[in-house]
Parts: structure tokens; C-alpha cells; sequence
């Protein structure tokens, strides 16, 4: 009885502790469900986030950038569709016998397998390696039919910018590049690897139009980044098409026409409302090597060559206008009160003080009257009334003519060239203005320098009277009739002294550029000649005989230059010309722009309406 | 002397006076709603792993099914035996299992940079697994033989203890931080189960506490790296918190009812780790929710309140201790693998029972349950204190 009741005992006793651990185990397993319902009810939201975080990767879209067309709807800059072999590690059984058999197809060097073979090794099995970009059809097509052979491999379609006229277009355009460190703004469409941006020229300009606003997918990725499948996709709006009032045509043979000399620029306006037609400055590049990516070497040589071809001469280049800043000197003699009729004895210099100030003619032009010194370009004259009109008139009226201050064109990178006046040079030098630079400086020279696009809006403004300024867009119209240009104010008879002394200048029989003038009927132009010194000529040699242009060298020639507008009677077209170290204006310049002009003319829809097809009809 | 009793929870036991019952009345004697209940539990996890190979058998719910008909069929075998027949073996089977963990130490695969397993081609068999039925088996036979006033002796704690001790040091050799964690929490349960002082406990909690300076001492790198994470997971959380934070965010964002069946996106787009054994809870919680949770967790609840009343309607002491054991090695189970993905303990490698994918645990939680089904079965069976042949 005694062992039984010791059973009963420890029955009871294990009763007792059984159940004590009965119930720890339930209190164990509600602190469990308090558990659940914490995480599942009171965290849901936080951790339902965290999920959606976790599985949705949003990839951005790059919309298609901008087309630009020119001022007939010519495409000049596009993008074009290009191909490039990728390898997929994961899918290639082995990467480098794969490699093998691609190189029977397209050229990889040792360089380019050590690349592809780092980049296979280190970047996740699923992620594409690019092999070659830029691919030819025909190697398109020729991995297309060895795909059997070729696992893994992969052709891929991309877009790249591309410029069909390449090197005359590529001021105007500028190119795109691959954004650069300082570019990035927070726009997570910057940091797309294969984003390109504008980095010149109207791609900069207009950069935010061109671009468009981005798209993007989203995709359901797993925890190794791969991509499951799509759940949204949104294209994006692709960038603004942008029309210009280039003329691509005209463009290339401006391009073309200053081949023949080493460094030069060219502008061509409508004097009527500052259209751009044509803004040339050689030597250039070729905007497309920016996109597929140059050498070291090419890069090299862009930057140092002192032809520098990445500036645009015709906004950036500042130059000493010579003798074509002579039409500003006339109008603010006219508005100081000279008349037309006053006459000059040249005798080829006049002294001042002590100076002597020489006229370009050495045995003077004898008397001339203010459209004679326009015509003949004296220096004498414009020496005399320059003094008569004071420099700060001068700087007055060059201002209004467009001179001294950008012109606001909607390019990056524009000069503002440089109009002196006492009070600039007192506070920039800390000296008093001396007569003498009054007088140099009515000739172009000394402190006063100018772009070519300047020189055409002064051109442009002496031709009809009016505010033009030069643009490369027209903006949108809006229904409403285009603003009218204000007046410069002007008087009409002031202008006309100076128009016919530039119609003379071209016209007539003693004209210093009577070689180039044009003879067809309605077309004729009137310019003016410049030559500007880029060294003081001394007293030695002077007294030992001027040197001749051509026997000095290249960097220390006199630039020539030629501002011109035609038709003479209804102006609808400027032109300028500057080429470095040409020697004369004349014989260097001259030639170059009657030959634009006329070019500028001949394809002038009124002037030669393009053929008009009429519904049915077809030309005989 | 022997009575016929009623009991609320198994209905009559008529006919059961004589311990001595054919095969057939055995099978008649097997509770078919605790069967029922383990089908269904082993049901859900064949549907988790279907899920965690994106709605595949292959390559896991269809080997996980396989494992649990052989497991099944084992469960069967072992109830029928005879419960003394279990008593008898006891300390056989302890050794048997104590020689499997001296030699995966010596043979054993290494498996997660610990060994922790024996290769016997049809099955990776893991000893310790073994050794946790194995270790119940011994202390409740040991227990079975000690008066109530003696197991208030330090003396008859030697044994029992070393009991524990032993296989737990080769454990924690391999080193697997879990199992040895279990089998002392298993071992430490039979001695309360059997009676000894509370004041024991207590003194060694305190001894254990004060051991804890010592034992970091001996912690491998992992292994304190675990706890360290755990303490705060969102310290590093694409290192080694990394785990425990998709865990919660799986559990979190399963809400109340549950991203669907199959339509986990922490499980299917592959940011839970090992989802199919030790982490399977999390998806489940994420494609059922709280609600799939709760029911999951309310089964074995059940099945857990089985295993105490089975306990409890023993006649035998060995029995008694040998249900209750078992059955607190399977609490053990359940919750510290739900704490662990639930980020309420460090993350030590426990898998949750008739649901991970994996063979041993598989087996050896059904042979444990088929151990309390024995004694179910033969639950009116008297064994004397000095052995089955010296009945009373």
C-alpha cells in the first residue's frame, strides 16, 4: 500500500507540473499570436511597403530626342537606329568559345576580349555584356543567321544621334555626349548610361525641348535583381522636333565655298526679320564622332589645332572690324551734323601732334566727298569727321547698329566683341581717352572688335532701318502676326548716304570691291570692304616699304573681311565674312560672299519657286 | 484491482483490462482524429512546398510526400509495439543514437559549415535529430525507476544529467546551437515533469545565467554574429539581418488574409531565404495571412493538448514521462522556429515540425509521435518501478 501510495503520489505530482507546463506552453504560444497579429495587423502597412519595394523596380524610359530640321523640313540632325552584339553570361554555355565564333563575324581584338571577359566575370550571370556597338547590316545579319551557333548572343537595337551633313552643320548643331558629372541635376534621366545630352551649339540651346520627358517601366524583379516580367509601362513624350532657319543647302556651300582658305567664317540673314540662314565657321569636325566615341588622338588634335575647330568663329570669333565699322563713323558724322557734301583732301595721312595717322593708300585719294570715302575706303576722311563726331557718338551708333553687346542669338557661347568709349577706357585702363584712338578706332582698329554675326546685324540694320536680330528659331506664332521690328531711329536720308556709298563700293567703275560685284539684273549687292591689322606696322617699316601680305607669315597677315546685302534696291539678304589672315578684304573676302550672296539668291523661293506639282498633272 | 474506467477526452476503454491485445485491437486503439490532425498539418506544409518551387512537386513536395508515407507507416509500427517493450530498449536506443553522434563527428557531412550529417543514401541522416526522441526515451525510463522522496537527492540527478549533458556537448560541437538548446530544454522538462525541486531550477537558471560571460567565450563567430543581428536586425540589414528582415516583411505584408496561395512575392521573387525548411512559416504566413497563421498555429495547439492527455491518462509513470517529453520536444519545435522567424529569437536552425522539407525530422518527429501513440494504446499497461517483469 505504501508503493501505492507513492504512485499516487508522483501521479499527482506529475499532474500538477504536466499541466504547469501545459500552460506555459499556451502562454508561450499567445505570445506568439500577440506576435502574428503585431506584424500581420499593426505593421501591415509599414511591411506591405517594404515588399512593394523589395519586388517593383521602376526602370526609366529615354524618350527619342528631338529631331532638327532646316527651314524646308531637311532633316540635319536624327536619330538613327544601331545595333550592337551583347553576350549574356548565363546563357552562354562558354563565354569565351562563344567569343571564338563571334570573332569569325565582326573584329574583336585582345583588347576587346580581356574587356568583355572582365565585364562577363564581374557583372551578374543575367546582366548583358555589349560586345561591339555600331554594327554594319551585314554583320547584323550574319550573327542573326549563326544564332543556332552562338548561344547567349544577342543583338540589341539603340538609337544614336546623327547628323547627315556632319561637318558644315556642326556649329549650328553642336553634338551630343554623355552626360558628365558636374551635368547631373537630380533628373534620374541623367544617369541613364547610355543618355546623351546636348553639349553645343542648338543641342545645348534647345536641350530641354530636344529631350522630352522620360518614361518608364515598371518591373517586378527578384532578389537578384532580375527582371520577372512587366507591370506598367509608360513610353514617356518624346522630345520637341525643332525647325530652323538654316538652310542646310546653303549652308553646305557657304561650307563649302570657305574651303579654300585656312580658317574663316561666314553669316547669312534675312535682313527682313534676322532669319539665320547660314552660320559657317571652318575649319570644323564632324559632329558624329562625339556619339560613337573618338580616340584619344582625334580629341588631341581638335583641341590643339590653332585652326581651333571647335570654336564657332562666327558668334565667338572677335575681330577687329577695319574698315567696315566706316558706316557707323559716317552715321554719327551725319548725326553730329556733317553733311554729305563735306569733302576731305587725302593725302594719304594727316598728323597729330607728333603722330602721323596713314591712310591704306599711300599717295592719298586726293578730295573725296563722304560717299567717295565710303567707296574708296579712305582713312583720311573718316579720321576727319570720326573727330568731328567724337568717339563716344561713334560708340552710340555702333551699339544701335548691333555692335559691343551680344546679339542674343540662340546659340551658347556667343561674344559680345568690344565698343570703347572714354568713360570704358578710364575705368578699365585708368587712363584718359587720347584723340588718336578716336581716330584709330574709326577705322576698325585699336580697341574696337567684332563677331561676323555682328557685323551682318549691323549690315542687316543699315539695309532697312530696323531692330533685327538674328535668330536661328522663329517662335511659335500663336495665330498672332509676327511682332514688328521697332526703328532704330535712323533718319532715311542719313541711311541712304550710307547705302549708296556701300552700292558704290561694289558698283562703281573707282569701288574697292568693283571685282566682285554681282550683274545679274535685281540681284546686285553693296557691301564693304574691311582689312584689319593684327600687328602694329612701325615707322621702320614703313619707311623701308609696306611688306606685302603674302610674304609675311600666316599668323601676322591682315584678316580680310566683306560685309555685304543684296538685292541693293530691296534688301533681303546679308551676308559677312571674316577670314583669318586672308590679307585683303577685297581681294579675299569680296569674291566669297558675292558668290554666297548670289548662291543665297538663286535659291530664294521667289526669286526661283520650287516646282509645284499640281494634283493629276504631271510636268512634261 | 484494475477497474474499468470512462474518460471524457478518448471515450470507453472497455475491454482494455488486459494489457495483452491482438494487432487488430491495437488498430481499433489508434486515435484516427490525431492521425487526421498530423495529415493535415504534413498537408499544409506539401502545399507550401509546392508554392516555394513556384507550384512545382518537384523538387521538394513530392519527396516531402514520399518521406511522410514512410514516416507514417513508421509512426504506425512504433505505436503498436508495446509500450515496455519501449522501456526495455530505452537506454539501447539512447546509446545507438549517442554512437550515430560520435560518428558523424568522426564521418559525418558537413552541411552550412557544421556537421550535421550521416550520408546513408536514402537518407541524409541527421543524429541529432535522433537524439532528441532518444534522450526522452532515457530520462523517462531513468525517471520511471526513482521514488518521488529520492529525486529529491542530488544524487539521482547525476545520471539523468550527464544524460543530457553528453549528446548535448557533441551537439554543440557540430556546432548546431539549436538542437543543443532543445535538448537541454527537452531534458529539463522531463526533470520537472518528474518531480524535481523547483529550487533546482532556479538555482540552475542562476548557475546557467551566471555561465552565459563563459559560454560566449566558447560561441563560434556565426554564432554570436546570429545573436548580435538578432538583438538588431536592421543594423545591417543586406548582411547578416538580412533574413530576419524580409522574414518580417513576408510576415507583415501578408496582412490578415493573405497575398493567395502561390502569389507570394517575398517567397516566389526568391527574397526569403530558405523557404522551404527553416523559413517556411514566413511564406505561409504571407500567402494565408494572419488568419492561415492562427489556424496553423491552433493545430499544433491541438495536437500539443493530445500529447499532455495522453500524458495524463497513462498508468504508467514511464509512459506519462514519455508522452510529455515528446511533446514538449515537439512545443520546442514549433516554437522556436515561429520565434525565430518572427524575429522574437535568434535565428539557430530548427525546423518546424511535419512541415520543413527534410527527412530526419520528418521521421523522427513521426516515430516520436508514434512513441505517444504506444502509449496511448497501451496506456492502461502497469510497469512495477524496477521494471515491466515485476508487475504488480
Amino acid at each position: 500500500m505504501a508503493l501505492k501510495q507513492e504512485g499516487r503520489d508522483r501521479y499527482k505530482n506529475f499532474t500538477r507540473r504536466a499541466l504547469l507546463i501545459g500552460g506555459a506552453q499556451g502562454l508561450l504560444f499567445s505570445a506568439l499570436a500577440a506576435r502574428m497579429y503585431y506584424l500581420q495587423i499593426l505593421e501591415a502597412d509599414k511591411y506591405a511597403t517594404l515588399a512593394e519595394d523589395n519586388r517593383i523596380n521602376l526602370r526609366l524610359i529615354a524618350p527619342p530626342r528631338g529631331r532638327i530640321v532646316d527651314r524646308f523640313g531637311t532633316p540635319m540632325a536624327l536619330n538613327q537606329q544601331n545595333y550592337r552584339v551583347v553576350l549574356v553570361r548565363e546563357q552562354a554555355r562558354e563565354v569565351e568559345r562563344t567569343l571564338d565564333s563571334l570573332a569569325h563575324i565582326i573584329d574583336l581584338s585582345e583588347r576587346d576580349y580581356r574587356r568583355i571577359l572582365r565585364e562577363t566575370s564581374r557583372k551578374r550571370a543575367f546582366v548583358p555584356v555589349t560586345v561591339q556597338d555600331n554594327l554594319t547590316w551585314e554583320q547584323v545579319s550574319r550573327i542573326e543567321v549563326n544564332a543556332p551557333d552562338l548561344p547567349g548572343v544577342s543583338i540589341e537595337a539603340g538609337q544614336t544621334r546623327n547628323y547627315p551633313y556632319a561637318e558644315p552643320l556642326t556649329h549650328i548643331l553642336g553634338y551630343v555626349s554623355a552626360v558628365s558629372e558636374k551635368e547631373l541635376t537630380g533628373d534620374p534621366l541623367l544617369e541613364l548610361p547610355s543618355f546623351r545630352i546636348g553639349k553645343q551649339g542648338i543641342e545645348k540651346q534647345y536641350d530641354l525641348d530636344l529631350r522630352g520627358a522620360a518614361g518608364n517601366s515598371q518591373l517586378e524583379v527578384n532578389a537578384f535583381g532580375r527582371a520577372i516580367r512587366e507591370i506598367s509601362r509608360d513610353e514617356g513624350t518624346p522630345g520637341r522636333d525643332l525647325v530652323l532657319t538654316v538652310d542646310a543647302e546653303l549652308q553646305t556651300f557657304v561650307h563649302m565655298r570657305l574651303q579654300n582658305e585656312l580658317s574663316a567664317s561666314a553669316v547669312v540673314m534675312d535682313v527682313q526679320n534676322g532669319d539665320v540662314l547660314s552660320l559657317a565657321s571652318t575649319p570644323g569636325f564632324d559632329p558624329n564622332l562625339f556619339n560613337v566615341g573618338m580616340t584619344n588622338e582625334t580629341w588631341n588634335g581638335l583641341i590643339s589645332d590653332p585652326l581651333s575647330p571647335l570654336t564657332n568663329k562666327a558668334i565667338a570669333g572677335q575681330y577687329p572690324p577695319g574698315s567696315t565699322f566706316k558706316m557707323a563713323v559716317v552715321l554719327a558724322a551725319l548725326e553730329a551734323g556733317v553733311a554729305p557734301d563735306h569733302r576731305v583732301f587725302c593725302p594719304g595721312f594727316i598728323t597729330l601732334g607728333t603722330s602721323r595717322f596713314h591712310c591704306w593708300k599711300r599717295n592719298g585719294h586726293g578730295w573725296l566727298d563722304m560717299y567717295g570715302s565710303l567707296r574708296e575706303s579712305c582713312d583720311v576722311y573718316i579720321y576727319d569727321v570720326a573727330r568731328k563726331a567724337g568717339i563716344d557718338r561713334i560708340a552710340e551708333i555702333a551699339r544701335r547698329l548691333g555692335l559691343g553687346a551680344d546679339t542674343g542669338i540662340d546659340l551658347p557661347g556667343e561674344k559680345p566683341g568690344l565698343i570703347p568709349t572714354r568713360d570704358w577706357k578710364l575705368a578699365t585702363t585708368g587712363e584718359p581717352w587720347q584723340l588718336g584712338e578716336t581716330l584709330v578706332s574709326g577705322i576698325g582698329q585699336g580697341f574696337v572688335l567684332a563677331t561676323p554675326l555682328q557685323l551682318a546685324v549691323m549690315t542687316a540694320r543699315i539695309a532697312n532701318g530696323l531692330r533685327v536680330t538674328p535668330r536661328l528659331t522663329r517662335p511659335p506664332l500663336d495665330g498672332e502676326a509676327p511682332a514688328e521690328l521697332a526703328s532704330l531711329g535712323f533718319p532715311n536720308d542719313h541711311l541712304k548716304v550710307v547705302r549708296t556709298g556701300m552700292d558704290q563700293v561694289v558698283n562703281s567703275r573707282r569701288g574697292t570691291a568693283r571685282g566682285s560685284s554681282i550683274d545679274i539684273e535685281g540681284q546686285e549687292m553693296a557691301g564693304k570692304t574691311g582689312t584689319s591689322q593684327v600687328r602694329r606696322i612701325t615707322m621702320a617699316e614703313r619707311a623701308a616699304g609696306l611688306s606685302k601680305n603674302k610674304d609675311l607669315p600666316w599668323r601676322r597677315r591682315d584678316h580680310a573681311l566683306f560685309v555685304a546685302y543684296a538685292p541693293v534696291h530691296a534688301p533681303r539678304y546679308c551676308c559677312a565674312v571674316v577670314v583669318e589672315h586672308g590679307g585683303g578684304g577685297s581681294s579675299t573676302a569680296a569674291p566669297i560672299v558675292r558668290d554666297i550672296l548670289l548662291e543665297a539668291q538663286r535659291r530664294d523661293p521667289a526669286v526661283n519657286p520650287p516646282i509645284q506639282l499640281v494634283a493629276g498633272e504631271r510636268p512634261a | 484491482m484494475t477497474r474499468p474506467r470512462t474518460s471524457l477526452l478518448f471515450g470507453t476503454t472497455a475491454g482494455l483490462r488486459n494489457p495483452e491485445m491482438s494487432l487488430s485491437e491495437k488498430l481499433w486503439q489508434i486515435n484516427w482524429t490525431l492521425v487526421l490532425l498530423i495529415c493535415a498539418i504534413a498537408g499544409t506544409g506539401f502545399a507550401m512546398l509546392y508554392s516555394a518551387a513556384d507550384g512545382n512537386m518537384d523538387p521538394w513536395a513530392s519527396r516531402q510526400m514520399a518521406r511522410f508515407g514512410a514516416g507514417l507507416g513508421f509512426m504506425f509500427a512504433v505505436a503498436l509495439v508495446d509500450v515496455r517493450f519501449w522501456y526495455r530498449h530505452a537506454y539501447v536506443i539512447y546509446l545507438a543514437a549517442f554512437a550515430l553522434l560520435i560518428a558523424v563527428e568522426l564521418i559525418g557531412s558537413t552541411g552550412m559549415g557544421a556537421q550535421r550529417w550521416i550520408d546513408l543514401k536514402v537518407i541524409q541522416l541527421q543524429p541529432s535529430e535522433v537524439m532528441k526522441v532518444a534522450l526522452v526515451l532515457a530520462l523517462a525510463r531513468y525517471f520511471h525507476g526513482v521514488a518521488l522522496d529520492d529525486i529529491g537527492r542530488v544524487t539521482f540527478l547525476l545520471v539523468p544529467s550527464a544524460l543530457i549533458l553528453f549528446p548535448m556537448a557533441l551537439v554543440l560541437k557540430q556546432p548546431d546551437l539549436g538542437t543543443g538548446i532543445m535538448l537541454a530544454a527537452v531534458g529539463v522538462t522531463v526533470f520537472f515533469c518528474a518531480g524535481v525541486r523547483i529550487w533546482k531550477f532556479a538555482l540552475a537558471t542562476a548557475l546557467g545565467l551566471a555561465a552565459i560571460p563563459i559560454a560566449w567565450q566558447f560561441l563560434l563567430g556565426y554564432q554570436k554574429q546570429r545573436i548580435a543581428t538578432f538583438l538588431n536586425p536592421e543594423l545591417d540589414p543586406l548582411g547578416a539581418g538580412y533574413h530576419i528582415l524580409q522574414a518580417k516583411i513576408a510576415l507583415g505584408s501578408g496582412g490578415l488574409s493573405g497575398k493567395g496561395f502561390l502569389l507570394g512575392t517575398q517567397s516566389h521573387l526568391n527574397f526569403l531565404p530558405e523557404m522551404q525548411t527553416d523559413f517556411v512559416f514566413t511564406m505561409f504566413a504571407e500567402e494565408f495571412g494572419l488568419a492561415g497563421g492562427l489556424t496553423l498555429l491552433g493545430a499544433y495547439a491541438l495536437l500539443l493538448a493530445y500529447g499532455f492527455a495522453i500524458g495524463l491518462r497513462s498508468r504508467n509513470q514511464f509512459g506519462r514521462l514519455l508522452a510529455v517529453g515528446l511533446t514538449c520536444n515537439l512545443f520546442f519545435y514549433v516554437f522556436i522556429n515561429m520565434a525565430m522567424v518572427m524575429g522574437l529569437v535568434p535565428v539557430v536552425g530548427v525546423p518546424l515540425p511535419l512541415i520543413s522539407y527534410g527527412g530526419t525530422a520528418m521521421l523522427t518527429v513521426l516515430g516520436g509521435l508514434g512513441l505517444v501513440m504506444s502509449v496511448y494504446i497501451h496506456r492502461d499497461v502497469r510497469i512495477s518501478r524496477h521494471g515491466p517483469g515485476d508487475e504488480m
